[in-house]
């Protein structure tokens, strides 16, 4: 199949419609403009819904009205916009209704810049909004990666009846690449809890609360019972030149792009030195960085950001081996050449 | 023999736990009157608040969803625009809708969505007993206005048929008191013009309805009801305030 020449905005946004997305509701914010201007176009072209709403806040209930009603939905915004989307993500959490979220991540905190950053992490990880929940979190490294993991992330939502996030940033959200694209879904899931009118059943009903004493904590056990299944089966992660190096380092999306040539550099003046990136930020790949760790002397954690996923590396790194840490977190993105003398340095 | 009085189908059979003399049992009553009156039962979708009608999934007998505090309007849109062919309304409290709710909705009205929107004034937050709203009228005492709410300090209390009847996407709003035996009667064909306006996509169509809280007004319902129509109705002014018309 022949590829085509998108952004990270519209090669996300083909990806949803291929996923059979048929709802995008949005609100302009730099770097992800794009995003809503492509699909104002693409949304009625494939017979589904645009709108541009009042707010962030606005668009992320919308797209709780579309899911409770049973459509595959989407919102994207950048740092702020899903600042104000949090109580939304919440209550589709609650209510467990499957929704996908994409972060173009710009620098903050507060209005900060518009340039690419990894500041978001704990946000998109440890839940970002009220209440003991979880999402599911994507971190693509290229053009073509948000396509397929945002193809991904609608079965996924609705698998678990979860919202999915995709953390991607202004790198991914600008640059053009080619990309492949997937077959269009044809058949979705029935979604026999939405609420489209009670002909022929019982009435439905959505909701997160419960006042009843005990059933909200029956509730949340069961939200854990499912964030478990979630732990064991959706971990996604890939290693390079790990086999007989010594160091590693671990870095995620536009970051760990930005690794790979370091680390290929290294490579090729004799240093043996591995990348290992997590793609699912949650649930993060614990035991499998564990397990790569033990054969390790050194780690590097780079993140454009003061150091958020090392929290997670931390955890993984039982064996207590030395972490070094490089960050950039002020929308400045790293060279390799930057990278790997941070490396040198401490190796 | 005959029967002339029933509970309406769009009704589960279920005890409603509002307070003594609340008005939201009520107009869910005349709400479920409406559906099953214009036959729409299974093609309806409710969006309830956040507030005392929260529950009110409990109590209706058809297809109801939960929405964040103030949002309905922005959950009733999506529905709406996925699923044109249902009737879709929301159900909100003068803090969800006129206070934290302001701009989902203006903006719902101003894009001029086909849905209908169910306004309860009671000119107070029930749910937490008692505080300032929107509409808590000048002079009046709540939990948080001891001294009784000054113009001044607090500002004023916000007219919202007065605020959507400016709005071009409006299509038909209406003003009435749930305060005697004529009020319910009038309320009743409000509501029902505004889901027959639904049906007829002919727009926006908002009903607000001024009810009692006599727990949180510190009244028996009798006083509540009389305090409706002598007080609260002088200020928030019944009547139709716009109505571009039905087929």
């Amino acid at each position: 199949m022949k590829k085509v020449l998108l952004t990270g905005c519209e090669a996300a946004a083909e990806a949803a419609i291929h996923a059979g997305c048929r709802f995008y509701a949005g609100y302009p914010i730099t770097p992800q403009n794009r995003f809503p201007e492509y699909m104002s176009q693409r949304m009625p072209e494939v017979g589904g819904v645009f709108i541009q709403a009042e707010s962030e806040i606005s668009a992320i209930n919308m797209v709780f009205g579309a899911s409770v009603c049973g459509f595959r939905a989407l919102t994207s915004s950048s740092s702020p916009g899903i600042s104000l989307k949090q109580e939304g993500i919440s209550y589709l959490a609650g209510c467990e209704l499957p929704a996908v979220i994409i972060n173009m991540n710009r620098g903050g905190p507060g209005l900060g810049d518009v340039t690419p950053s990894q500041s978001d992490y704990f946000q998109a990880t440890r839940g970002g909004g009220h209440g003991d929940y979880r999402t599911i979190v994507y971190a693509p490294w290229d053009v073509q990666e948000i396509y397929d993991l945002t193809y991904i992330a609608f079965d996924v939502a609705d698998k678990y009846r979860n919202p999915v996030l995709i953390l991607a940033d202004g790198i991914i959200a600008l640059i053009s690449e080619p990309v492949k694209f997937k077959k269009e879904k044809k058949r979705l899931p029935i979604k026999k809890w939405a609420l489209n009118g009670c002909k022929g059943r019982k009435p439905n009903s959505i909701k997160s609360l419960f006042l009843t004493p005990g059933v909200l904590e029956k509730h949340n056990w069961h939200l854990y019972k499912k964030y478990k299944k979630i732990e064991e089966r959706e971990v996604k992660f890939e290693k390079y030149f790990c086999d007989e190096a010594k160091n590693l380092v671990v870095s995620f999306g536009t970051c760990a792009r930005i690794c790979y040539e370091s680390v290929k550099i290294l490579r090729e003046k004799g240093v043996k030195i591995g990348l290992f990136r997590p793609i699912t930020l949650w649930p993060f790949p614990y035991i499998q960085l564990e397990k790569e760790i033990e054969k390790k002397e050194k780690l590097f954690v780079v993140e454009m950001n003061l150091g958020q996923m090392i929290d997670d590396v931390k955890i993984a790194n039982r064996k207590n081996l030395p972490i070094y840490f490089y960050g950039r977190p002020g929308g400045g993105v790293p060279t390799p050449e930057e990278i790997k003398r941070f490396i040198e340095k401490n190796l | 023999m005959e029967v002339i009085y029933k509970k309406p189908k769009s009704l589960k059979d279920e005890v409603m736990i509002y307070c003594p003399g609340c008005g939201h049992g009520i107009i869910h009553r005349l709400i479920a009157e409406v559906i099953d009156e214009l036959d729409l039962r299974e093609k309806t979708i409710g969006i309830a608040p956040v507030g005392c009608a929260v529950i009110a999934y409990n109590y209706f007998n058809f297809d109801v969803t939960e929405s964040a505090h103030g949002r309905a309007p922005a959950v009733a849109t999506a529905i709406k625009r996925l699923l044109p062919d249902r009737i879709v309304f929301t159900y909100q409290g003068d803090g969800d809708l006129a206070a934290i709710g302001t701009a989902e909705i203006i903006h719902a009205a101003a894009r001029g969505e086909n849905i209908t929107v169910i306004f309860v004034n009671n000119a107070v937050y029930g749910m937490t007993k008692g505080q300032m709203a929107p509409t808590t009228l000048p002079g009046m005492k709540t939990t948080t206005t001891v001294y009784g709410r000054d113009i001044n300090y607090h500002g004023y209390p916000l007219k919202v048929c007065e605020l959507l009847s400016q709005i071009d996407g409006v299509s038909y709003v209406e003003r009435t008191a749930i305060d005697s035996i004529q009020g319910i009667i009038k309320t009743k064909s409000a509501i029902k013009k505004a889901f027959q306006y639904q049906v007829e996509n002919i727009g926006f169509s908002f009903v607000e309805i001024l009810s009692a809280c006599p727990v949180n007004w510190k009244m028996d319902p009798i006083e509540a009801m009389k305090w409706i129509s002598e007080v609260m109705s002088k200020y928030f002014v019944l009547g139709v305030y716009k109505d571009k018309g039905g087929k």
